[in-house]
């Protein structure tokens, strides 16, 4: 009893001191730093900005349209007249939200799909097919397909703007898991061949604990850089599907849609495919360093150095 | 410039064209017109197309064309026939063209009544797919009286009479040319589909399909000073806003035909001096059409069909009133049309003769009063939630229409006007291609309307509206039987409506065609299920240098492009 206490308290313990050695290494990494400091200056902006920012992102003005920089609009206004700094926040709230769940729902999926398969012999091959099944499926049509089965249920259910975001969601979580697991299943079937997996079964560790104690940990520096690409590409994705009319109505801002409307008016206003553009491709780049800086951050081997 | 000179002065000598006054076949060198589609074949019958019928134009000609004013001109046919001068038979049950003496096919032999008797039967083939075959609705025969004179006879009464033979889309075949090329065949005489002989002022050199097609002088056209060009580039492809930079900005062509884009860039380019936007105006409405049947998703696929039973609120004229009255009409022209558009209270906008007055209060926006005529009516906010209700229904819609930047923001533009009557609408938009496509196993096709309210263009061609007008019978209603055809897309029912049609059909005189029309137009628009927007009209580009261009919505934009000329700079 006193053996199993002590242990348990040693366990909690360790995971907070091997926190605080990832943090000491992520700090030595510049750009990962500034790449965070960046992320959550956006977050910030895009979820509390509008908080002192009261225009209403979707009222039209018609007699400020197509205007320059300038106190009332700091990043002018579109051919509207709607103010874009106020949409590139509200917009920024749908795609960051896009990014961070599709992302987690793939990494649950891809992350579960590349254990069991590395893991369980018996699972790996129908697994793995799965995985080119769902590689080999051509992205456009079957997005349509699903758009079109199930938008007017989700719609009743939930509302226009939730049930698109559900159904956006779910649409890229699903079609992008597939390179974390198989990133995770390479991972894994080298770890299993290591000396502690083995130590471990020998004393016979159930499976179970053997993925939560001692895979998963292991496989964590991938699935991290996996995780910072997918949030950058689930943004885009979210952009690409808003350009072809299948995403959020038309008049709910997103920084894809931004873009979009954006191109028309390259020449007269560039301003207006600069911000949204900027918006995108600076919080992508954010979550790459973070990414990069985590991966480091999270190999022991390199940690230290 | 220079260059462009240059090029000219090339294309002019090696069309051998004596380079001497004014005025004289082939004196003007080389025309380039752009059209950002590009035609995939030059046989009209075989396409619908207005990019097919438009180039096919240069060649093939008909008995007559509409001018810019929708007027008829002779082109093979000597006159017009009319009932005065015995063309037309009194009866209304026939109708007989002469052609012009001494016409010439462009390779030499003469043109003869024959061709025109042939071209019916190519186009009503029972094997063939005939892309213009509504032209020859009603036609029972067609027969050469003689060398010069086609007989068209009609079924029953035709009180108007110029489909057959009239306009760019039903234009007259050589008949030795296609003789081989009848019902089953007839897509694949390449040659022939390809470079059609025809009486118009220029002969196809090279035609590349979806490409660039070249043409030359006709030698044979029957004005000996026309045409003023030796030689037309027709190239296709690329997109509206660089078809309007290359004659506006760049000026490497003369000629650009449908720009839809944005007015404020649209004239940005015309004030760099070097051409000129033409519009003209035919039938076109950019209209809503509010849903008359219940769209509700949990009716599975008998929504917005008859089985679904009628819409909860949209059958109310009161409300499709107050939505009407709401929009600010010249706002949405002067954001997304300029001078493409004009505002609209009628569906039937245009010819003169047709065009009602009765409506025209809605030009002015009065939301005040929009939301006075829904308070009188008992429709109120009675949940405080902004949005009213209808006998506890709260007016929300679901706004769909196809995807094109100008149309994003008139319904960004029409959702706020409604929200300030209370009004909730929620925007969707379709894929062109999606949206018209017509597939009926598609849930987002403008036919199956599955949607409150949908907003697009629609017009048809020539000047009479009745098969327009048509258009609204009861049993136009498109649904799951007919496999989704039917052009009632607003699904407006009505008795009194189907006997003025039939009532129409039945009537020669002009002026009582015109008073039935403008009453059928009255009719629909007081249902309030069909609320226009914008007339809108056909915008092109053609260069400074560029003389002639009496640009039509009626017909082909290029209908007498034997006229046009260079200006001398």
């Amino acid at each position: 009893m006193t053996d199993l206490t002590t242990l348990e308290a040693e366990t909690y313990q360790k995971p907070r001191n091997q926190w605080w050695d990832v943090w000491d290494q992520f700090k030595t990494h510049k750009g990962a730093l500034i790449g965070a400091a960046f992320f959550i200056f956006v977050l910030i902006f895009v979820f509390l900005g509008p908080i002192f920012w009261t225009l209403d992102a979707q009222y039209i003005d018609i007699r400020a349209r197509s205007q320059g920089p300038s106190w009332a609009h700091p990043m002018g206004t579109d051919q509207l007249g709607r103010d874009t700094l106020s949409r590139i926040m509200v917009g920024g709230q749908t795609s960051l939200l896009v990014g961070l769940t599709a992302m987690l729902l793939a990494l649950i999926v891809g992350t579960l799909v590349g254990v069991l398969a590395g893991y369980f012999k018996r699972l790996d091959g129908i697994l793995m097919r799965l995985t080119d099944l769902f590689l080999a499926l051509p992205l456009l049509p079957l997005l349509l397909v699903i758009i079109m089965l199930f938008r007017d249920t989700l719609r009743a259910q939930f509302g226009p703007e939730k049930g698109i975001f559900i159904l956006i969601v779910f649409v890229i979580g699903i079609t992008s898991w597939m390179q974390t697991a198989r990133i995770v299943r390479g991972d894994v079937l080298a770890l299993k061949e290591r000396e502690f997996v083995l130590a471990a079964r020998s004393i016979g560790t159930p499976p179970y604990r053997m993925i939560t104690r001692h895979v998963l940990p292991n496989v964590l520096s991938p699935i991290m850089v996996s995780a910072t690409l997918g949030i950058a590409n689930a943004i885009i994705t979210e952009s690409a599907l808003s350009f072809l009319g299948l995403g959020f109505p038309s008049d709910f801002p997103t920084w894809g849609r931004l873009l979009f409307d954006g191109t028309d008016w390259l020449q007269r206003n560039p301003e207006r495919v600069i911000w949204p553009g900027l918006a995108i491709s600076l919080t992508v780049l954010s979550v790459n360093y973070i990414g990069d800086g985590l991966r480091d951050a999270l190999d022991p081997r390199i940690r230290g150095r | 410039m220079k260059l462009r000179h240059l090029m000219l002065g090339a294309a002019a000598a090696f069309a051998l064209a004596p380079v001497a006054a004014m005025a004289e076949r082939g004196s003007d060198g080389q025309l380039n017109i752009i059209y950002w589609q590009a035609p995939s074949t030059l046989n009209p019958y075989l396409s619908g197309g207005t990019k097919e019928v438009e180039s096919a134009s240069l060649v093939l000609e008909s008995m007559a064309r509409f001018d810019s004013d929708g007027n008829l001109v002779p082109f093979m046919a000597e006159d017009i026939p009319t009932v005065e001068n015995g063309g037309v038979a009194e009866d209304l049950t026939s109708i007989t063209w002469t052609l012009r003496e001494g016409l010439l096919w462009s390779d030499g032999t003469a043109v003869t009544a024959n061709d025109a008797v042939f071209t019916w039967q190519y186009c009503t083939h029972p094997e063939g797919g005939c892309a213009q075959a509504s032209y020859f609705d009603g036609v029972e025969s067609v027969e050469a009286l003689d060398d010069r004179t086609v007989r068209v006879n009609f079924a029953a009464p035709k009180p108007f009479p110029y489909t057959a033979f009239v306009g760019s889309e039903s234009p007259i075949i050589q008949a030795a040319q296609f003789a081989d090329c009848l019902g089953a065949a007839a897509p694949e005489c390449t040659e022939a589909n390809f470079g059609p002989i025809g009486t118009g002022p220029f002969v196809v050199e090279e035609f590349r399909p979806n490409d660039v097609i070249t043409f030359v002088a006709n030698e044979n056209y029957r004005n000996p000073d026309q045409p003023a060009f030796a030689r037309v580039v027709f190239k296709g492809g690329g997109d509206a806003a660089s078809a309007a930079r290359s004659v506006l900005e760049t000026g490497e062509f003369d000629y650009a035909w449908n720009l839809q884009i944005d007015p404020t860039l649209l004239a940005e380019m015309e004030s760099n001096g070097i051409g000129t936007v033409v519009t003209a105006f035919g039938t076109s409405v950019e209209r809503l059409h509010l849903n008359q049947f219940n769209p509700d998703p949990a009716l599975g696929d008998a929504r917005s069909t008859a089985e679904g039973g009628p819409h909860p609120f949209l059958t109310n004229p009161i409300i499709g009133q107050a939505m009407s009255m709401a929009i600010d009409r010249a706002l949405l022209v002067e954001i997304g049309y300029g001078a493409g558009g004009q505002p609209t209270c009628n569906v039937l906008p245009a010819p003169a003769l047709y065009a009602s007055t009765a409506n025209d209060g809605c030009l002015t926006q009065d939301i005040a009063g929009a939301n006075a005529l829904l308070d009188e009516a008992g429709i109120v906010d009675s949940d405080g939630d902004g949005v009213r209700e209808y006998e506890g229904i709260p007016l929300r819609v679901l706004y769909q229409t196809s995807t094109n930047a100008v149309r994003q923001d008139t319904q960004a533009l029409i959702k706020q006007w409604w929200a300030e009557i209370g009004i909730d609408a929620e925007l969707r938009n379709i894929d062109a291609s999606v949206f018209f496509g017509g597939d009926p196993a598609s849930p987002d096709t403008f036919q199956k309307f599955y949607a409150d309210i949908e907003m697009y263009t629609n017009n048809f061609a020539g000047v009479d509206p009745e098969a327009y007008m048509a258009n609204w019978r009861c049993n136009e209603i498109p649904g799951p039987d007919t496999q989704w055809q039917g052009s009632n897309i607003q699904r407006f029912c009505s008795e009194e409506y189907d006997a003025l049609v039939t009532e129409m059909s039945q009537t020669a005189p002009l002026e009582e065609r015109g008073r039935l029309a403008r009453e059928m137009n009255d009719m629909l628009m007081q249902s309030y299920s069909i609320i226009p927007l914008i007339h809108r009209g056909g915008v092109s580009a053609h260069a400074n240098s560029l003389g002639g261009v009496r640009m039509s919505d009626w017909d082909s934009e290029l209908w007498n492009i034997a006229e046009w000329y260079r200006i001398d700079e």
